[in-house]
Order: structure tokens, then sequence, then C-alpha cells
């Protein structure tokens, strides 16, 4: 087989199995119901707990316009752990069997896996804009920017599912996949420019939050929307100045490390 | 004939535990196998092997002409699973099941949906094909599950305990579909611990314990094997089983088995009814009461308990679930609901 039928091949099983995914979410209406809830209920949180609190002169601009940003990025990352517990519950259950012992291609399902899930991601992020838009939140520049935006913070979340597909994969349980990743995810997303100015942080966790990729997303992010304050200087360190470069190169090296790891897991997980 | 299926010493241990011990074994193209043997016997582990689905520390496996190993994915293009466990998934309808099987195939959007809509007439589903398997009975999801295996209508089948945890109906109508499929010429190798089943199903039966196959012939061979007939005496007071164990040595020609709960003496005679009467006499003379008596030919539990000194299964596979308002399958809380709406 040549190597484009078979790279066709490849695609074609795994939009077979992202169908499959895309179905489930659709029926199992928890799934939805947490995904777009969660986001509302966080802009919400934010906007009217900390924004009182937190106020212009931390962050140069209005609480509820430098939110939302950190909050689209938060809950994309937030999302990646669905792809996680759903391939876990996948590895649970018969079905991969099923899959195992038919002549697709190996990565389609988790190909499959990861590429539903930007569709999750794009629901909850249609859901937190509309929700920013009623609390006060405006894109403050241009369609192709906006898009830009978006697009930065779908690259980001599909790079982290990669992360969470690996640690299913190891770990092969739902429950223990999401309590993990919360470890990890909620120091990640808080220890960032995400709801607070990383000049308000003590010493080392603002060096943290300075080369945290989710600082650079959320950057990245608020500076395509236009909700940066143009007379607050510049940041400092590298990462931010450039914060759609630095976040791609995280996408990148994400992808290239844990794309071909989840793969090779996958064929060991499933062929116990 | 052509072999279609062909192990040489297997081996897989899982840490201390040797799953498969050096197993041996072959099935020639359009014959039915079946593996027989108790749970942990090894007959889950060879079916993964066989199904590329698990790697054997040593040991060669051969499918349809193709290495397992070597040629993981060429041998799935020509075989059929079917597991223990249905491998369905719930979210999706029984269509949408069977198409996703047939695309993942590459048969094409066409040929997977008009064999999804052929099988699912075949394996009496199609009243439940657009709904979501989520909600189906047990024996319905093994249906589809079988019906799943052989979309592409694959040279070589294998069956997982196909009628584990279904209740007698949705065991005989397992067994029907399955005996339809053989006479269109499929290979098929079937793992049972049912001996009735593999009587009913298979032209040739291995017997496997301990990962190694212990014993292979027709049911009938395997039969003459363990010798001649059985006597089999049910008494009323269990409190002369020891007794009863004398007399019975003294008609056998081998040392007759006891089974205390149904309180029955089993023995191997050679000289037939003149054995029966003879052992009559001198339960009578000895004042013990019999309930029941009667001479049979030796069934495949014999065998088993000949080869292995000890029995099969616990119970005989129509005697576990009369009750016809009993789940399938306990674990599935979904399996309790009735069966199609017809």
């Amino acid at each position: 087989m040549s190597v484009l039928s078979a790279a066709l091949e490849s695609a074609s099983d795994a939009a077979v199995i992202t169908r499959r995914n895309l179905r489930k979410i659709l029926r199992v209406p928890d799934v939805l119901v947490f995904t777009t809830l969660s986001p509302i209920m966080f802009v919400l949180l934010f906007a009217y707990v900390f924004g009182g609190a937190i106020g212009t002169q931390d962050t140069g601009i209005d609480y509820r316009e430098f939110l939302i940003a950190g909050v689209f990025a938060q809950t994309v990352v937030f999302g990646a752990t669905f792809t996680g517990y759903s391939l876990a519950e996948d590895l649970q259950k018969g079905i991969i069997d099923r899959f195992r012992s038919l002549p697709m291609s190996t990565s389609s399902v988790v190909v499959g896996r990861t590429v539903s899930d930007i569709g999750i991601n794009l629901v909850s992020l249609f859901v937190m804009s509309l929700t920013g838009l009623v609390v006060g939140w405006r894109i403050r520049s241009s369609v192709l920017e906006a898009a830009g935006g978006y697009l930065v913070l779908v690259a980001f979340a599909f790079a982290i599912s990669w992360i969470m597909a690996s640690v299913a994969l190891v770990v092969r349980t739902p429950e223990v996949v999401n309590n993990a990743s919360f470890i990890v995810i909620f120091p990640l997303t808080f220890i960032a420019n995400t709801f607070v100015s990383i000049s308000s942080l003590p010493g080392p966790l603002a060096t943290f939050a300075n080369w945290n990729p989710v600082s650079s997303v959320t950057q990245a992010a608020r500076e395509l929307f236009g909700n940066t304050d143009p007379r607050a200087p510049a940041p400092e360190v590298w990462s931010l100045q450039h914060p759609v470069l630095y976040t791609l190169i995280w996408v990148l090296i994400i992808l290239a490390v844990f794309v071909p790891l989840s793969i090779r897991l996958y064929r060991r997980a499933a062929s116990r | 004939m052509p072999t279609a299926i062909r192990a040489t010493g297997l081996v897989k241990k899982y840490g201390a535990v040797t799953a498969l011990d050096g197993l041996d074994l072959e099935v020639e193209e359009g014959t039915v196998l079946g593996l027989l043997g108790p749970n942990g016997a090894g007959k889950t582990t060879a079916v993964r092997v066989f199904t590329t689905l698990l790697r054997p520390d040593s040991g060669h496996a051969e499918v349809a002409g193709v290495d397992v190993l070597r040629h993981p994915k060429e041998l799935r293009r020509r075989i059929g699973v079917s597991g223990q466990y249905a491998a369905v998934d719930e979210h999706l309808t029984g269509f949408e099941n069977l198409d996703m099987v047939g695309r993942l195939y590459h048969l094409g959007a066409a040929a997977s949906r008009a064999r999804a809509r052929e099988l699912l007439e075949q394996f009496d589903l199609a009243h439940a094909a657009e709904r979501v398997v989520k909600g189906w009975s047990g024996g319905m999801r093994r249906r589809l599950d079988l019906a799943g295996a052989l979309v592409a209508q694959p040279p070589v089948l294998f069956l997982d305990e196909p009628t584990t945890g279904l209740d007698p109906r949705g065991r005989v109508g397992m067994w029907n579909v399955i005996e339809g499929l053989v006479r269109g010429g499929t290979t098929l190798l079937l793992t049972t611990q049912y001996l009735e089943e593999a009587d009913r199903l298979a032209d040739r039966i291995a017997v496997i314990d301990h990962g190694r196959v212990i014993a292979l012939g027709t049911a009938d061979e395997l039969k003459a094997q363990v010798g001649g007939e059985r006597i089999e005496v049910v008494l009323l007071d269990p409190a002369r089983l020891t007794t009863a164990r004398h007399e019975a040595a003294a008609v056998g020609i081998e040392e007759p088995g006891v089974d205390d709960r149904d309180r029955r003496v089993t023995v191997a005679v050679d000289g037939g009814t003149t054995d029966l009467v003879e052992l009559l006499g001198r339960l009578d003379r000895a004042g013990i009461e019999v309930l029941e008596a009667g001479l049979r030919r030796p069934t495949l539990d014999d065998v088993f308990l000949a080869l292995t000194g000890h029995h099969a299964e616990a119970e005989t596979p129509s005697g576990d679930t009369d009750d016809p308002n009993q789940p399938d399958d306990p674990d599935d809380p979904a399996a309790g609901e009735q069966e199609g709406v017809a």
C-alpha cells in the first residue's frame, strides 16, 4: 500500500471514530450539560465574586474584559481531561477489543478522540463567549484577529488533549484520570495570568507564571481579542512579548512528544 | 484439507500465572473446533493471541495462512471475533454499530450500510435497528456482537464463550445461529465451558486445562477414551453414601465418583444392564434405599473428570437459570428487560 493511501485510510478511520464520539457526546446529555454549564458558572463567579475585589488598578483594564480570556484558557485546558476520561472509559469496555480486532489504523482511536474533543471545546468556547458578552466583555479587534484568538485556544487545547490521552492510557481508570489531572491542572491554570496580573504574584510563582504556557495562551487571546490595556507597559519576558509564537512552540513540542507516545501506549494498552 | 488455524508451542505468562503453557492446536478449513475447558484454563487467552489482541511470550500462530505476529493487520482482514462480553457501543444504535464496523473494515459507505441492514435482518434485530443499544437485553447485545464479527464475511471466525451468561432460550437461539454459519463453510474456533455446547456444535473438541491441550478428538472419540457406560444411582439417605460407594466399587471398572450434594454415586461399568441389576441387588441387600437409578453413555463431563481429576463445571448449562424472567447477565442492569417488541 502506498503511503498516500495508508494516510487516507488512517484519516477515514479516524473520521469514523470521531463521528462515533460526537454521537455519543450528543446522546449522553450530562457531558454537554457539564461542558456548557461549568464555563457559564466560571464566567459568572469570577466576574461577580472576584470582579469587585480585584478591580481595574491591578489589571489595567476592566476586570471582566481581562477575565474572559483567562476563563477561556482555563476551561479548554480542563476540557482536555474529558479526552482522558473518555479514552479510559473506552479501554474498560469491550468496544476496544472490537476496534483492535479490525483492520483499521491503530492511531485512529486516539486521533478520533482528540479530534472529536475539539468539538466539545468549540461548544464551550461559544457558550462562554455568549456569557461573556452578557457580562460586558467585548471583542475590540478585527474578525480575523478574533478568529486567530480562538484558533490559538483550540490548538493549545488540542495539544493538552494528547497529554491527557497518554495519561489515560497509562492509568486506564476514568476516575483516576480525572483526579490525577485536576492536581496538575489547578495549579497550572491558577499560577498564571488567567485571573490576576502576574505582577501581584510573589517571586518564584511569578517566574513560573511568566513561562507557563497557560499564561501565554491567555495573553495571546487577550491581545487578539483586543482586551489589553494599550497604556500598560510591555511584558518583561519574551514568552509574553510573543505569546502566539511561544504558545505555538509549546503546542508543537507537546504534539511531537505525545502523539507518538499516545499511539504507542494505545497499542500496548489494548493488547493486554 | 488445508489448515485454517495453527498454533505451536504458545506460551503466555502473567507474572507467576501461566495462562498458556505450550499450546498446540490445528483446525482444518471449514470445520468447527470446540476449545473446551473450565474458567481459567486459557481459552480466552488463546483466542486473544489468534486475534492479535495479545502477544504470546513465545510460540507461533497462523490463521488463514497469515502469521499472527508478523502481519497482524493482514490477519485482521480475514477474521471475525465475538467475545465473552459483547463488544458493542452502548450509545450507538444497532444499525450504527454494524455500519461503523463495516466502515472500519473499509467496505465503503454504501456497502457498510447494506451489510448492516442485512445482518440486522438475519439476526432478528431489525425491529431494534434504530434504538440505542443501551436499552437492549443481554441476548440481543450478544447477537449484535456476533453480527459485528460477520460484517466482512471472514473465512475464519472466533467465538469466545458465545453463550455464557445467556438464559436457556437465548442459548438455543445462539446455537441455531452458529449452526447456520458453519453450514456456510466458515472455519470456526469456539471456546466453551459447556460440554453440551461443544458436543452439539463442534466437529472436533480440544480439551484444555492449565494452558495446554490434554485431549483431542471428536465427541465420540473422547467418550470412547474414558471407556464404557456409567451407572448412576441417587440415594434417599446421604448417610449411606459411603456404603453405596463400596458396593459400586465392587461392580465397576473404575473408582466410583460420589456427589454429596445430589446424593449421587457414579461408576463406570463394562457389563451394561447386567451390572446395573447386580448393583441394585447389592444395594437392596445392604438395605440402602435408591431414589433413582440408570445406565447412561459417558458424557463429556465424565471425559473431563477422567482427564483432569475435576469436573468441568459446577452446573449444567440448562440447569442454571430456568426462570425466563431472570436477567441474562447479573452484572448488567439493562439485561433484564424483555427482549424485542415483536
